[in-house]
């Protein structure tokens, strides 16, 4: 069984990318991508503003077109894939002042399963308050989403993203402006997503926190400048690499990194 | 004030169009594309004007799949515009449907000048003369009704829009809240983004003979709008937007009525009538509604401050 299992996850891999280049206008915004994501680990993405962070995960969920390259999630096109992924997009994409609930949203994921014409059901209804009794939002449920806080609103998303039962999840900038008590219940999340086998691809942009939370790190920066464990890719070398000249401040911030260890 | 027949018939016709609009209103103003149906409603008239020439006929159904396509290639162009023109994309949906309406115009007094397709028609409609163009005559309860043309299509128009709404509600809920999310699902935003945009301009088209453009725009968007005011629920804004579509075609031609009469006119435009109702109804709304309304909040803001 053990052997199986591994020889499954040997020929697909959750994520791989060969040859990616994305272009707005003819310029190019990630240029000759070429990375693979092992199973069961919590990947951030990491780079300057403009490094093309978000692009690279929009691409990877077939949401803007690519310019060359190919995309494998666990081995086959993105459309065969889509109900093993998860997304959970940047908060301010969406309009708060939206007539729904906290339990409303939270239930948007598990439309996709779902299927058109059919009703939500019971049971995902079920599913959902499940899922925001796990991000200790369960007495907001019945609450319109502009009175949530920010924090609250993250986690209400982190919710929805639950109920996506995925394999493999792409976050853009979930730590965004939270409050402590939410970076800890997203921290929380993502361990115990990973116990339970998944991957997880979150954009991050706090360096100081990247060793803690995060056991892989792609380092980009319009073409990936390193990629690989913690450990090993996140070094004060590459990250000077990754945001070139404007250093001065990253240096302590790297300096902080290595003594943090 | 006199009430025949033919009123009710009117409020009919108007409440039809009212809540056929406002249907699809709901989604065009929570997707912050409210002018959208302002763009659709005035560019779809090449389209009518064209499939008009072609078919030398005013035929309905030719008459629909022009708007239809003068519809969705308004879309269609404001898009291309702002992506490839980097335009903002108020701005190329102005480009668009003006210039669309000007050709609209044009081909109409050049092309069809010679026929009964009318300008100021299509802008103002008719709806008092709608009645008298009667298709069936059923009994019901010994009664015979006289029902007009006009009154079918729109509950045709009505129910189609109703069932698109009902069929579809989790689609448009998830496309009109979160887009790019629904499309990651499989649920293609931008098909549903066309779907909407198609039904838009059938409705305009449907609706523009009987009461106009005028009153099409209002009642794509005012209800809507003050419904979101009333409700925290989309399924109950959705419902709540009927009513005051509804409430405002019976207010509008009750008004159009008696109120030029207290200040010694006869009676008026029973469409302009229809769209002053439903922005009276709408500030009432803003005013008084029980949680966002104005009044409210500020009752709220200095029972904070205290």
């Amino acid at each position: 069984m053990q052997i199986e299992e591994t020889a499954i996850a040997c020929k697909s891999p959750p994520l791989t990318i060969r040859d990616l280049t994305v272009a707005y206008h003819r310029k190019p915004v990630i240029w000759d991508i070429d990375l693979s994501i092992p199973e069961g680990k919590l990947v951030s993405i990491v780079g300057p503003n403009g490094a093309g962070k978000s692009t690279l995960i929009k691409a990877c969920l077939d949401l803007i077109p690519r310019t060359s390259g190919e995309i494998n999630i666990y081995g086959q096109s993105y459309k065969k894939m889509r109900n093993r992924v998860g997304y959970v997009p940047q908060r301010e994409t969406v309009d708060w002042d939206f007539p729904v609930s906290a339990l409303d949203v939270v239930a948007m994921g598990t439309y996709g399963k779902l299927g058109w014409f059919r009703r939500v059901s019971k049971r995902s209804k079920a599913l959902s308050m499940e899922a925001l009794e796990r991000v200790g939002l369960a007495d907001y449920a019945h609450r319109q989403i502009s009175q949530l806080s920010g924090g609250q609103q993250q986690r209400t998303f982190l919710a929805r993203a639950l109920v996506q039962d995925a394999d493999i999840y792409f976050m853009d900038e979930p730590f965004a402006a939270v409050d402590a008590a939410t970076e800890r219940a997203i921290v929380e999340l993502l361990k115990e997503l990973q116990k339970r086998g998944k991957t997880v691809l979150v954009v991050h942009h706090d360096l100081a926190t990247v060793p803690q939370y995060f056991d892989w790190t792609v380092l980009l920066n319009m073409r990936v400048v390193a990629a690989g464990p913690t450990d090993e890719v996140f070094t004060q070398e590459n990250l000077r690499r990754t945001y070139g000249g404007k250093l001065t401040l990253l240096t302590q911030a790297a300096n902080e990194v290595v003594q943090s260890r | 004030m006199e009430w025949y027949s033919i009123d009710t018939w009117i409020v009919v016709i108007a409440a039809l169009a009212a809540g056929a609009c406002a249907l699809l209103g709901n989604f065009l103003v929570l997707r912050k594309m409210s002018m959208m149906g302002d763009a659709i409603s005035h560019a779809v008239l090449p389209g009518l004007a064209i499939a008009f020439i072609v078919t030398g006929a005013r035929a309905s159904l030719s008459m629909f799949i022009g708007a239809a396509i003068a519809g969705v290639l308004t879309a269609v162009f404001t898009q291309w515009i702002s992506r490839f023109g980097k335009v903002d994309e108020g701005a190329s949906m102005g480009i668009v449907f003006t210039t669309l309406f000007a050709l609209g115009l044009l081909l109409i007094v050049q092309g069809a000048d010679h026929v009964d397709l009318d300008p100021s028609c299509v802008l103002y409609g008719a709806i008092e003369l709608t009645p008298l163009d009667v298709v069936w005559r059923p009994t019901l309860f010994g009664l015979s009704i006289e029902v007009p043309r006009t009154a079918l299509v729109l509950a045709g128009v009505t129910l189609f829009n109703a069932v698109f709404v009902v069929a579809f509600f989790k689609e448009l809920r998830i496309s009109s809240f979160d887009a790019e999310l629904a499309t990651t699902m499989g649920i293609d935003s931008k098909l549903m983004h066309y779907l909407l945009m198609t039904l838009v301009a059938v409705t305009t088209v449907a609706c523009f003979e009987s009461v106009g453009s005028i009153i099409v725009i209002a009642m794509l968007i005012v209800p809507a709008a003050t419904a979101h005011l009333l409700t925290d629920r989309l399924w109950l804004m959705v419902v709540l937007s009927v009513l005051i579509a509804i409430g405002s075609a019976a207010l509008g031609h009750m008004s159009a009525l008696t109120v030029p009469a207290w200040f010694g006119f006869a009676d008026t435009s029973t469409s302009g009538m229809m769209a002053v109702m439903a922005g009276l109804i709408f500030s009432t709304v803003m005013l008084f509604a029980p949680k966002y309304g104005v009044l409210q909040r500020f009752v709220k803001r200095t029972q904070a401050v205290k």
